[in-house]
């Protein structure tokens, strides 16, 4: 196969890499600039991560964004999970089309749609505008991408292992935590990493559906942006980026960890 | 609990039965479904509804500012007086505005020539990637996924600073003496088009990839030896082996670009015109929540062919998986 992989697939893909990572590098190289102006150079500075701590309303909007994202990315992976379940189980029940319909279309759906639908909804029923409406919003957006990932996991779930468990006697819901959740929880843990991702990332549902007293991160970048281009927003952004590496690194040590585990029993069990 | 020992009692060892009849018509089992199917049901589809429905009232100075329109409350004979009056006056004011129509062709055009332009970046990434040694494939895989992780407000902002006038790609033409003048980029079409070639390159990368890992190399090479030159032989089977990537991954870019908005803000400034960005100024500039609605709906109705082909993609690729 090496020798298939010719000089040009390499630069597409070196260029195409180039292309993906040049701009949040630049981001985080300019967030420990001394010089007020984000693209001009002034030598090396922590100062604009000093003034971000002392920015209340900076501090306060992440607060926000980080319980709005634990909770509706808790929340989501449940239903989501449950989704797919159903879509990968349950072939045949009455209204089958319109469920994938509803798992799938919030996908693409452009989010300027998705908001002001779930505004109007949140009025119709005479729900205060704030952090729980933005919660919901966020399960109900997130929830679909968790059924996709953990979907993907289940279809290529080997369905015999559950046969054995049952045939020696385990019950649906033993088979189902002993068995079933473990060999998806990756696609599960990855799901919910995505739905706390994409929860801290929304602008635009976020606008639409918070209220006074739940501004989020997104929110305040956003504002902060239209004022005008500042170090202090890329220091924020720069923490936000880490924090995010740091969660990705984690889980993919740990699933290796994993990884090798099985392969160890999987070998134990062979001798034994 | 007590529905899952009922399951459990009625549930004999037969290996033949299908996981449904064998975690027993129980109510769990029901759950499974009910559960996410209600949430859905509650928080998406009725949501669009309502969207219809406000998008037929009017303007009001009032919370919620918008006339009353259909409530049941008032009885039979209240609905049919409220059904008289409804009105498509928003939708007529669409039609009469210009501007409307303009922002609608703009956002289809742009969405149109974003996605061709992120299928020509996306597809040699994808081609060199399923070609790559198999052991670095998931490492190249984690790099295409790892962008999506960071904040795309953030990744947005980024190009923003590299794109102005003093920015960070006309300081390099300058210094290299490629230009003269500095290029104006920001807050123009062109600008979006770069926002969303790169926003979206990973949902076009990632269906792509998944459909050239799994074809056949040798059929290439079998082709080779029958003398066909290289460019034939990808249109004639390497093209049309990863049509189903190349539509899932068109379809992933298309839809969300015809209604993005932070793209349009804080790239295009205030001159471009892009349907997402009207809808958006229409709420909250204007607040005008029923000419708003009405702007959703003919989105929502022009979109509807692209999702529904979304959709069968989707449950096809699901099928093929199995």
């Amino acid at each position: 196969m090496n020798t298939t992989w010719s000089r040009f697939n390499v630069t597409s893909i070196v260029l195409g890499f180039a292309f993906l990572y040049l701009p949040i590098v630049l981001l985080i190289v300019f967030s420990f600039n001394e010089s007020k102006l984000v693209t001009v150079w002034g030598g090396f500075s922590t100062k604009w991560y000093v003034s971000l701590f002392h920015n209340q309303g900076l501090m306060d909007a992440t607060w926000v964004t980080a319980r709005v994202g634990v909770i509706s990315a808790t929340v989501a992976t449940v239903l989501g999970t449950l989704a797919a379940l159903t879509l990968t189980r349950y072939t045949r029940f009455r209204g089958r089309v319109l469920f994938s319909g509803m798992v799938f279309a919030p996908l693409v759906m452009p989010e300027v749609i998705t908001g002001l639908s779930l505004l109007l909804l949140f009025v119709a029923i005479g729900l205060d505008r704030g952090f729980f409406t933005v919660t919901l919003a966020h399960i109900t957006l997130t929830m679909c991408f968790v059924a996709v990932v953990v979907q993907s996991r289940l279809v290529s779930f080997d369905r015999s292992l559950e046969e054995a468990a049952m045939d020696l006697g385990a019950t649906p819901a033993k088979t189902f935590f002993q068995i079933t959740l473990p060999v998806i929880l990756p696609a599960i843990v990855s799901g919910w990493m995505l739905a706390f991702t994409l929860s801290l990332d929304d602008l635009v549902i976020a606008s639409f559906t918070s209220g006074p007293g739940a501004t989020t991160l997104p929110m305040k970048i956003y504002s902060q942006v239209r004022l005008g281009v500042t170090p202090e927003i890329n220091a924020a952004c720069t923490i936000l980026i880490a924090v995010v590496a740091v969660g990705v690194i984690l889980a993919s040590i740990a699933n290796k960890r994993r990884e090798v585990q099985r392969q160890l029993d999987e070998r134990a069990a062979q001798r034994g | 609990m007590s529905n899952i020992a009922v399951t459990d009692a009625a549930m004999p060892s037969t290996a033949a039965k299908p996981f449904l009849t064998r975690l027993g018509a129980g109510f769990v089992n029901r759950l499974v479904i009910i559960v996410p199917y209600l949430w859905l049901l509650f928080f998406f589809l009725i949501p669009f509804v309502i969207v219809f429905k406000i998008s037929l009232s009017q303007t009001a100075i009032a919370m919620p500012p918008y006339t009353p329109v259909l409530d049941f409350r008032e009885g039979i004979s209240g609905f049919f007086e409220r059904f008289r009056n409804l009105n498509f006056d928003n939708y007529v004011w669409l039609t009469q505005d210009a501007l409307y129509f303009k922002a609608y062709v703009t956002s289809l055009i742009i969405a149109a020539i974003s996605t061709v332009l992120t299928l020509l970046v996306g597809y040699p990434i994808a081609y060199g990637m399923a070609r790559a040694p198999a052991t670095i494939r998931p490492t190249l895989l984690m790099l295409v996924i790892l962008p999506f992780w960071t904040s795309f407000l953030i990744r947005v902002y980024a190009w923003i600073g590299i794109l102005k006038p003093e920015g960070l790609l006309n300081q390099l033409l300058l210094s290299l003496h490629i230009i003269n003048q500095p290029l104006v980029i920001l807050n123009t079409y062109t600008a979006i088009f770069i926002g969303i070639v790169y926003s979206y390159l990973p949902f076009m990368v990632l269906p792509l990839y998944s459909s050239l890992e799994k074809m056949d190399y040798s059929l290439i090479e079998a082709a080779k030896d029958l003398g066909c030159p290289p460019t034939s032989a990808f249109w004639k089977i390497t093209f049309p082996l990863s049509l189903p990537g190349v539509i899932a991954g068109c379809l992933l870019v298309f839809i969300p670009a015809v209604g993005e908005f932070v793209i349009p803000d804080l790239l295009g400034g205030s001159q471009t015109l892009m349907i997402g960005k009207t809808l958006w100024n229409e709420f909250f500039a204007n607040r005008d929540w029923p000419v708003s609605s009405a702007v959703a709906v003919i989105l929502l109705l022009l979109l509807t062919v692209p999702i529904m082909l979304f959709q069968q993609a989707q449950a096809r690729a699901q099928e093929q998986d199995k």
